[in-house]
């Protein structure tokens, strides 16, 4: 059987930059990819092909047999696939229901005809909507206010907001960008959970994550990009033993001296790289 | 003040209405209260005058809550809104006039041809986004008033007069009460209609448009097609008012649809609460009616006028009547439902289609 998710030499260029390169990898239902590498190796950039919102110049990406490729985002979110952002994408002014809601869209069940009219249609989509948004909200374990503005939250709270957000699409692929960043160790611990809770429903998970803890304690396979490529794919055990993968996060052994890091974000493919050089002694630290 | 702080993501003031005024304005018979209010109007002032200016501040409240829908619900500036009113209007007027039909059986032909216009402003400036879109907004009301002036057809620049009264079941409507009363029952129910709109899964994804449109598009919306739709019935409501606007003064002329009318039109949604029915309904009622409070002072009306709205924006940005990003925490009628629902948590079950 062909995976649920393939990508198969993805390319997207920027300018002269090719921020995603050649990318191929797969994800099977009910398992948890996590993609990890530098700073600038091409993780958002191949998740925004793979939603759409970047047209990838080249490669294909098949989602169930069918092709995605370049296709537009809501076209493919249709198709099963659902997202979270790097940075909260939440629509802050509206409730912490309606945000759920926002995930539901496609759920259907009530045209603009119900709606000026109050139909039995309508009342009856529109509690079915309500009993599912606080259904989704107990799955990520939200435990705040649910009829305030998502404004007013904390960010660990607008995180399991988002989060309950992209589930409610009941999703076949779900894409986490850095679901785990700017929480504190228990709440990276609850998400560990959480995302064993969502293979468990049978989608697959792929996440983009920095947490070398977090990424080895809970991914099935792990995929390593480096300048718009995957430098490595396997379990855990293999991705860390993966000389490529060292060479990649740590220098080769009869370079020239590293240069020490920039506190910059610097997006230079190369300028990245010799940055997570120098950085990486996240592997526990951050956890 | 602080430079680096993105303070619009800052918490804001807006949840659970605290005090008991508060949750009076949030209630529902509110809307019943304002429709007794414009069906008592004429029992305290019935003459010519005063009517004529109730039927103008009433046919306005429909004009704002069409334009709510736009850029309240979805947040697209429009500032050529009053070009629908000119395509229904002139609609209207063309059709009761050449084949001598009663106004009201031009509504069919004013709803097609504004659906057509909203589809041909809309579809192809929707794909710009905000600052862009306003500026062609702009653009192709002026191209519909221009086009009205040098038409054949639209009598150029003196327009079209002559246009019929309302007829309902052959009962005449167009002396001045009977016509307000008509107008009141069709602007209570649009108005009704635009916020059902609001709260419906379309209103939903307009205002997800509004907020975030690419988290939008993420969730399946197609914001294009939802900012269209949004066009397209703020166009009717537009259109409707055009119908009454042509039966209420009898002659049209494209003086009538200058932009001065759109940028009212935007100020009383803006002034009364963007996204929200009752605040545009409030603002519009203002905006009408203010001038006419100010008569007495002659030229410096307008100056007043003015002063008056630019210290309304400063004192209170968010307009005078805000829509309250606010919901009961457990509506009871949830859990009487024992139907089955979407059903449990299943990623990998096939949902519906958009």
């Amino acid at each position: 059987m062909s995976p649920l998710l393939e990508v198969r030499d993805l390319q997207i260029a920027f300018g002269g930059v090719k921020a995603v390169n050649g990318l191929s990898f797969s994800a099977d239902a009910g398992e948890i990819v996590s993609v990890i590498g530098p700073n600038g190796a091409g993780k958002t950039s191949a998740f925004n092909c793979i939603t759409g919102f970047y047209k990838p110049v080249g490669g294909k990406v098949v989602l169930d047999g069918a092709d995605i490729t370049g296709k537009r985002p809501a076209v493919i979110a249709a198709t099963g696939v659902t997202r979270t952002f790097q940075n909260l994408r939440l629509f802050p002014d509206l409730t912490v229901l309606d945000n759920v809601r926002g995930g539901m869209h496609l759920y259907g069940g009530q045209n603009f005809v119900d709606a000026l009219f109050h139909t039995p249609r309508y009342r009856k989509s529109e509690r079915a909507y309500t009993r599912e948004a606080h259904r989704w909200l107990d799955f990520v374990g939200y435990k705040g206010g649910r009829g305030i503005p998502v404004r007013n939250l904390a960010y660990g709270q607008q995180r399991q907001v988002e989060m309950a957000r992209a589930m409610a699409r009941k999703a076949k692929l779900v894409l986490l960008d850095e679901p785990g960043a700017g929480l504190n160790h228990s709440e990276k611990q609850e998400l560990l959970e959480l995302c064993r809770k969502i293979r468990d429903l049978g989608a697959a998970v792929v996440l983009i994550e920095h947490d070398m803890g977090v990424v080895m304690e809970v991914s099935e396979r792990v995929v390593v990009m480096n300048f718009g490529k995957e430098i490595a794919d396997g379990t855990p055990d293999q991705v860390k033993a993966n000389p490529a993968v060292i060479e990649a996060y740590l220098g080769k052994a009869d370079d020239e001296p590293v240069p020490p890091p920039t506190a910059a974000a610097v997006h230079d493919a190369e300028a990245a790289a010799n940055e997570a050089a120098g950085s990486d002694g996240s592997e526990g630290g951050r956890g | 003040m602080s430079d680096n702080v993105d303070t619009s993501r800052a918490p804001r003031r807006i949840g659970k209405p605290a005090s008991r005024v508060s949750r009076l304005f949030e209630s529902r018979q509110l809307g019943w209260a304002a429709f007794a209010i414009a069906v008592l109007f004429p029992f305290v002032l019935a003459s010519n005058y005063a009517m004529s200016i109730g039927t103008t501040a009433v046919i306005f409240i429909l004009l704002a809550s069409g334009l709510n829908i736009v850029v309240g619900y979805c947040g697209l500036l429009d500032l050529g809104y009053i070009a629908f009113m000119a395509v229904g209007a002139y609609t209207a007027g063309i059709l009761s006039k050449a084949w001598e039909l009663p106004i009201l059986f031009t509504i069919p032909a004013v709803v097609g041809m504004c659906i057509l216009a909203g589809l041909i402003i809309g579809g192809p400036t929707l794909r710009l986004r905000s600052d862009y879109l306003a500026i062609v907004t702009l653009g192709f009301g002026e191209i519909i008033r221009l086009t009205a002036n040098n038409l054949s057809v639209t009598g150029g620049p003196s327009g079209i007069y002559g246009i019929p009264g309302v007829e309902l079941f052959g009962l005449d409507l167009s002396a001045p009460v009977p016509f307000y009363y008509f107008c009141v029952v069709v602007v209570a129910l649009m108005v009704l209609g635009s916020a059902r709109l609001g709260k419906s899964r379309l209103g939903r994804a307009w205002r997800f448009v509004r907020e975030d449109e690419d988290a939008a598009e993420a969730m399946g919306i197609h914001t294009y097609k939802v900012k269209l739709a949004a066009y397209i019935f703020g166009a009717i409501w537009g259109g409707i008012g055009g119908v009454l606007f042509a039966s209420h003064l009898s002659a049209i002329s494209p003086q009538s649809f200058v932009f001065l009318q759109s940028a009212l039109v935007l100020m009383a949604v803006v002034l009364g609460g963007m996204g929200n029915t009752r605040g545009v309904v409030v603002g519009a009622v203002v905006i009408s009616l203010l001038p006419e409070f100010l008569r007495d002072l002659g030229n410096l009306r307008y100056v007043i006028f003015g002063v008056v709205l630019v210290a309304v924006m400063v004192l209170r940005p968010q307009g005078f009547w805000p829509s309250r990003a606010y919901e009961p925490e457990q509506p009871k009628d949830v859990k009487d439902d024992a139907g089955p629902g979407p059903g449990a948590p299943v990623a990998t079950a096939k949902e519906g289609t958009p």
